[in-house]
């Protein structure tokens, strides 16, 4: 299996409350990766520690080592806004900016400086044919995506993430704000997008973790308890509390 | 538990004269009172001075100067006046209360110190107008060395609107949902891009609704202008009234009504300050309205 990221000794603390402890994880290149364990286990946490959004949260304290391309990710040299171009992320409630669909897609790449409208328009359509909702858009694509149902709106996001063509992709809870057909759709897109991308999601859904997940990480109370192929994970859990919580006997 | 379950009794209607329904009574007098007596002080206020200024106005008056020699009265100088105050506070203020609320929203991150600042100015809101005249006088006349006239003028009206401006500039910027900061960020987007293109054109109409009633508070004002943008009833253009003393409406219905016992030319002039007033307000209603969408 090929790294894409390594995470060394990560600890995060929030004023004084140590959220997470010594996480050492390999997250694998082009495969899913998803993030289990119980409300408040530090795995939004963890994940937002990727891309550095956590740095907007006040008093927040990390220590410890994330590595991608070679450097580490809170090097006092990154470039925090490369770092997001290169690692894209997508919220748990679909979140377009009100304005066009066109001009949603378009907003990463004219942040990065593209303004060539025949550029634009190749990466808007790209992005939305690997969004798979190409289709259902095309038509209207000067239209408010404020108007777009709540699934389209969630693909409207992972469209706008892939115009910026990230390495990675984090999904935070993306589904779960969402019925089980727009979730099935994304679930089938997330799947299809780990050719070109590697996915890390965080979610609350065991069934979807097994679905479509290659690796699964269980955090429980801040540490990373188990991290394996999902298939072994959910098969023969190494670590009795992950055996607990996939069998349902808390979260 | 079960013996503490009590058992319901019909209880009768109550009949007749009782407290509670005289007391609903008396509030209902009350309430319906104040509202009625509010809308006739209004009225009574709007007419009036419709029915003692309309007569007055003229198109003669509106544009010419006033003249000893010809012994006429024109107000064209002060409604120059008041439009060279507006352009001259808003052009210096807007910026920089836009700047400060966005500061305060976006940027600042001890907290202490926003709220330190958002607590001045809320009190400055609430300083009599004539004490900012009576800085003005000193900070940009005497410290400054500006002639009375409309720049030191429109100075001491940029100190009396900034809070305005800051205050409902941050109420709008605190209206434009983190999901629209976060998504931007998480582009890649850096904090200054990520407030002119996605927090500031959110909040657009709360800034212009902001600019209207700062508008019509630099239209209605007088005490603050006495000291600082003078008396003076002579027809000058934006460049020379800048340090030459000039009357605004507002003074000039002062100078008329009590200094050249012209009563029928203050109401006239009463008219056209709240025609203005009633515009300005309407706009800002229309704009916050028409921009939200």
């Amino acid at each position: 299996m090929d790294t894409i990221m390594e995470v060394k000794d990560l600890n995060l603390w929030y004023g004084d409350h140590h959220a997470l402890h010594d996480i050492n994880v390999d997250i694998p290149k082009n495969q899913i990766t998803a993030l289990i364990g119980p409300s408040g286990c530090g795995k939004s946490t963890f994940l937002k520690t990727l891309n550095r959004m956590n740095d907007l949260v006040e008093n927040v304290k990390i220590t410890g080592n994330i590595i991608y391309n070679n450097e580490n990710i809170y090097a006092p040299k990154v470039d925090v806004t490369w770092l997001r171009k290169r690692i894209g992320m997508v919220f748990q409630k679909p979140n377009p900016f009100p304005m066009s669909i066109y001009d949603n897609i378009a907003y990463g790449p004219r942040t990065h400086g593209i303004t060539s409208k025949v550029k634009l328009d190749t990466i808007v359509e790209k992005s939305l044919k690997d969004a798979a909702i190409w289709d259902e858009v095309k038509d209207r694509l000067n239209t408010s995506a404020l108007g777009m149902s709540g699934g389209q709106q969630q693909r409207l996001c992972i469209a706008r993430a892939l115009a910026v063509e990230p390495d990675i992709l984090l999904m935070d809870e993306s589904t779960s704000a969402l019925d089980p057909i727009s979730t099935g759709k994304i679930e089938e897109l997330a799947v299809e997008l780990k050719k070109k991308y590697t996915v890390v999601m965080v979610t609350h859904n065991m069934q979807q973790a097994v679905r479509i997940s290659d690796y699964c990480a269980f955090f429980l109370l801040g540490d990373l308890v188990e991290f394996s192929k999902t298939e072994e994970m959910f098969s023969m859990p190494k670590d009795r509390r992950t055996e607990d919580y996939i069998t349902g006997r808390f979260g | 538990m079960v013996e503490n379950v009590a058992v319901s009794q019909p209880v009768a209607q109550p009949t007749g004269f009782s407290k509670r329904k005289l007391w609903n009574q008396g509030a209902k007098v009350l309430i319906w009172g104040s509202a009625i007596l509010t809308c006739v002080l209004l009225a009574f206020i709007i007419g009036y001075i419709f029915y003692r200024g309309v007569p007055y106005l003229s198109w003669e008056l509106l544009t010419s100067q006033s003249s000893y020699v010809k012994k006429t009265i024109g107000i064209l100088p002060n409604l120059m006046n008041t439009l060279y105050i507006i352009l001259v506070a808003m052009v210096i203020v807007l910026p920089l209360g836009t700047g400060a609320a966005i500061y305060l929203t976006e940027y600042a991150t001890n907290k202490k110190l926003v709220k330190l600042i958002e607590f001045a100015s809320e009190a400055l809101t609430g300083i009599p107008s004539i004490i900012f005249g009576l800085a003005g006088l000193v900070l940009f006349s005497e410290m400054f060395g500006l002639k009375q006239g409309i720049l030191a003028g429109g100075l001491t009206l940029v100190m009396m609107v900034l809070p305005v401006i800051i205050r409902t500039t941050q109420e709008s910027l605190k209206t434009v949902p983190n999901a629209y900061r976060e998504g931007s960020l998480a582009m890649g987007a850096s904090k200054w891009h990520m407030v002119r293109t996605v927090v500031l054109p959110n909040a657009v109409d709360g800034i212009v609704t902001g600019c209207i009633l700062s508008i019509g508070r630099i239209v209605g004002e007088s005490a603050a202008l006495l000291f600082t943008a003078g008396f003076g009833l002579v027809l000058n253009d934006f460049f020379t009234a800048l340090e030459s003393s000039s009357a605004t409406l507002t003074v000039a219905l002062y100078v008329y009504a009590s200094e050249r016992g012209e009563t029928n030319v203050a109401f006239a002039i009463a008219v056209i300050l709240m025609t203005l007033t009633l515009i300005l307000n309407f706009s800002a209603n229309y704009a916050a309205k028409k921009l939200k969408n």
